[in-house]
């Protein structure tokens, strides 16, 4: 038998902590009471992610969200919502909330997301082009070749005020404009899907669950631009991406959505699909060019940009996945609805690939405007395993850390710009206070040093320095001097390297002596790593008054490096212990601990 | 198929959505979802689209469809399952190995009860639901 309603009580720690299972029985209870249990199903969920708004109940099918209840609730929820069919106003969240900051003032939502760009992800099967037709899906086409001219398109893409979402964020309607513009029988159109920064994969599950929205953006900017052809540049690491965009290829052939003679309207276009190695500074457009031509991934000064001057020569509009995701439905619903979504600086959404130490990982689309405290705290459900927040990674490794006083900041451009920061394409990764912010940094231009592709040398022997600087203090090597030679070489670098990669390699490191200097100082004054991550300025230690000699460390410990027998005080020798921090982890008293 | 015109793609997008809006596969009643894109896939995605299979083959259900979609956001809980069953509001399961698949079918599609500490949220509106008029 079909039941009326469901009752979905929140069972994620925050909420359980916060007196959920109260509420759970309690709600169990009622129903029995007001003879309504036949007809009602409670369920406990997982996280809703809305942790500071918990304990949450959301009753279905009426969808109704409340927010902090008490376990004294249970009653009136039962007797007015499910007896009586009235929604409880007073629990009710408040819709506006989460508008406050982002100004979407047509979009009805409680949830912190609204999703342009992941529209279909989750929801339509990738590899069936009928699902994406029925959402909508080559309607934007459509209108474009029978109802705009390009001037058109371009003029509202201006209106919409859409910005690259690779990372620069230039306008997108003035790199299709310069294309129009030049005089040229060849044209070409590129999509970037070179996604390489450490922790994002926001343009894979885009390509893995909506290939056609690239196919269909594609198309258009062919049109508008005067192009016949289009390459995806995509990454060999990404054979699932691959394998769904050549099957949304060969059926958008099949029904003469790409090829010759599109629907009837005389305009023809095709794309090719071309495989990258995986080198991070193909990512860089005119290094990507150089790629899809055969030659070796390296960059080459600009301009000429290659709106004008491109793959083969030719004039070329090049954008990213997400940049390309967000066409059809700017198209299809107007500029000025898109605009409307947004700050004054940036319109629209961003997608977001939330890792680290968070509660609730995932990849979330939220409009711009929204705060870094909403993203990590009210859809990320906060730290993992109640430790602190100590900061956020944005940028990848071209990218700054963003520290707890401005978790307030709403994102967009400028405003993480403006940080020390940038949006880069969208990677956001979360640190607690066991996290190193040297150590992190290292990683990161670790990364890009790896990555560097040796052409110019500010990149190749200023990255290479910058490194050897940072490994020299994480080894308590570190002299005071050194601080300000990375500042200095970092400057350099930024000035003098040819291509975004080497301009934005020392950011790490910039953002993290203006924010955590203190840090730093810890491990080159003190020889101190306050983290507990750098090996070299650690030690690992017993405490006499909670061993209880169970010989559980020292079974495990690799080297023997744990002296002491059974029912006796053990001992870590200094000199044979690599560090491992296995004792830590086995210890079932809290004995072991790091200095 | 041949190449399609204008009013052909038309007509075919107006009868493909209202069979994606009943989420009408063929005539089944009840739909399976599975989230097989590569983060759900390495968190076990295949696994549960097998355990979803054979229990629909164990009870011997044939108004049961089992396709498959993207990354649905949740990665903590990966994978991730949507239900869709007719007079029951569409859920979003989560850690779905093969035995909550199996549980999943018994529970949900054939009893329509949820199954417990699995449920999730869909974790955002979009341009089709919610917002975008």
């Amino acid at each position: 038998m079909a039941l009326r309603n469901y009752i979905l009580v929140c069972g994620g720690t925050g909420c359980e902590s916060a007196g959920a299972d109260s509420i759970y029985k309690n709600l169990i209870s009622e129903c029995e009471l007001q003879g309504v249990a036949d007809e009602v199903q409670i369920i406990k969920t997982g996280c809703f992610g809305f942790c500071e708004q918990g304990p949450i109940v959301k009753i279905l099918p009426e969808d109704s969200f409340y927010v902090q209840v008490k376990p004294e609730d249970a009653k009136e929820l039962v007797s007015e919502h499910i007896v009586k069919g009235r929604e409880v106003a007073r629990l009710l969240y408040n819709k506006n909330e989460s508008k406050k900051h982002a100004k979407v003032e047509d979009i009805e939502f409680y949830q912190k997301q609204f999703r342009i760009v992941l529209r279909n992800c989750g929801f339509i099967n990738p590899e069936n082009i009928d699902e994406y037709v029925a959402r909508e899906g080559y309607a934007a086409l459509e209108k474009v070749l029978f109802e705009m001219t390009p001037d058109d398109v371009i003029n509202e893409l201006k209106v919409a005020g859409l910005r690259g979402r690779g990372g620069a964020g230039f306008p997108s309607w003035m790199k299709w404009n310069f294309t129009k513009q030049v005089e040229d029988d060849v044209k070409y159109v590129v999509c970037n899907a070179d996604e390489g920064d450490p922790g994002a994969y926001m343009d894979r599950s885009t390509l893995e669950g909506d290939p056609h929205s690239i196919l269909e953006a594609m198309t258009i900017a062919g049109y508008t631009c005067g192009a016949s052809k289009g390459y995806i540049y995509i990454r060999a690491e990404y054979p699932l991406a691959i394998k769904r965009l050549e099957i949304a290829m060969g059926q958008a052939r099949e029904y003469g959505l790409l090829g010759e003679d599109i629907l009837g309207s005389g305009f023809g276009f095709d794309i090719e699909i071309r495989l990258g190695a995986g080198a991070f500074v193909c990512g860089e457009e005119t290094a990507l060019l150089a790629s899809i031509e055969g030659e070796r991934g390296m960059p080459r000064p600009r301009p000429p940009f290659p709106a004008v001057k491109g793959l083969w020569g030719r004039p070329t509009v090049i954008n990213n996945v997400e940049t390309w995701a967000n066409i059809p439905v700017i198209l299809l619903k107007g500029g000025e609805w898109f605009s409307k979504i947004g700050t004054d600086d940036s319109k629209g959404t961003k997608v977001f690939a939330l890792t680290g130490k968070i509660r609730n990982s995932g990849l979330v689309e939220v409009p711009m405007g929204t705060t870094l405290r909403e993203i990590i705290f009210d859809i990320g459900g906060g730290i993992a395993n109640g430790r602190e927040f100590k900061a956020v990674q944005t940028g990848g490794p071209s990218g700054g850390v963003i520290t707890k006083e401005h978790l307030d900041t709403p994102i967009d451009y400028g405003s993480l710009t403006g940080l020390g920061s940038m949006m880069g394409s969208g990677g956001m990764i979360v640190m607690d206070e066991d996290d190193c912010i040297v150590d992190v940094t290292k990683f990161y231009l670790g990364f890009s040093v790896d990555e560097s592709c040796g052409k110019c040398s500010p990149c190749r022997i200023g990255g290479r320095s910058l490194y050897n600087l940072l490994d020299k203090i994480t080894k308590g090597d570190g002299e005071m001097e050194d601080i300000d030679k990375m500042k200095e070489i970092g400057a350099a670098m930024k000035k003098a390297s040819l291509c975004g990669l080497g301009q934005t390699a020392p950011n790490p490191i910039l953002s993290t002596l203006h924010y955590f200097e203190k840090e730093y100082l810890a491990h080159i004054k003190d020889k101190r790593c306050p983290a507990g991550k750098c090996k070299e300025l650690i030690s690992y230690n017993i405490l006499a008054d909670k061993c209880i000699g169970c010989t559980a460390c020292a079974r495990k410990c690799p080297v023997d490096a744990i002296i002491g027998e059974r029912r006796q005080l053990h001992r870590i020798d200094p000199d044979l212990c690599i560090k491992c921090g296995v004792c830590l982890e086995t210890c079932k008293f809290g004995a072991v601990f790091v200095r | 198929m041949a190449k399609m015109t204008l009013e052909a793609l038309r007509a075919l997008r107006e009868e493909k959505k209202s069979a994606l809006n009943k989420r009408d596969v063929e005539g089944k009643t009840a739909q399976i979802v599975v989230g097989m894109g590569t983060c759900g896939i390495a968190a076990g995605a295949k696994g549960a689209l097998d355990g979803f299979l054979a229990a629909i083959d164990e009870y011997k259900l044939d108004n049961v469809a089992v396709t498959q979609t993207g990354c649905m956001g949740l990665c903590y809980v990966e994978p991730t399952v949507e239900v869709i069953v007719e007079g029951m509001p569409n859920v979003i399961y989560g850690k779905v190995d093969a035995e909550v698949a199996k549980k999943i079918v018994k529970d949900h599609v054939m009893h329509k009860q949820m199954v417990s500490e699995h449920v999730f949220d869909r974790p955002a509106a979009d341009i089709f639901n919610g917002g975008g008029k």
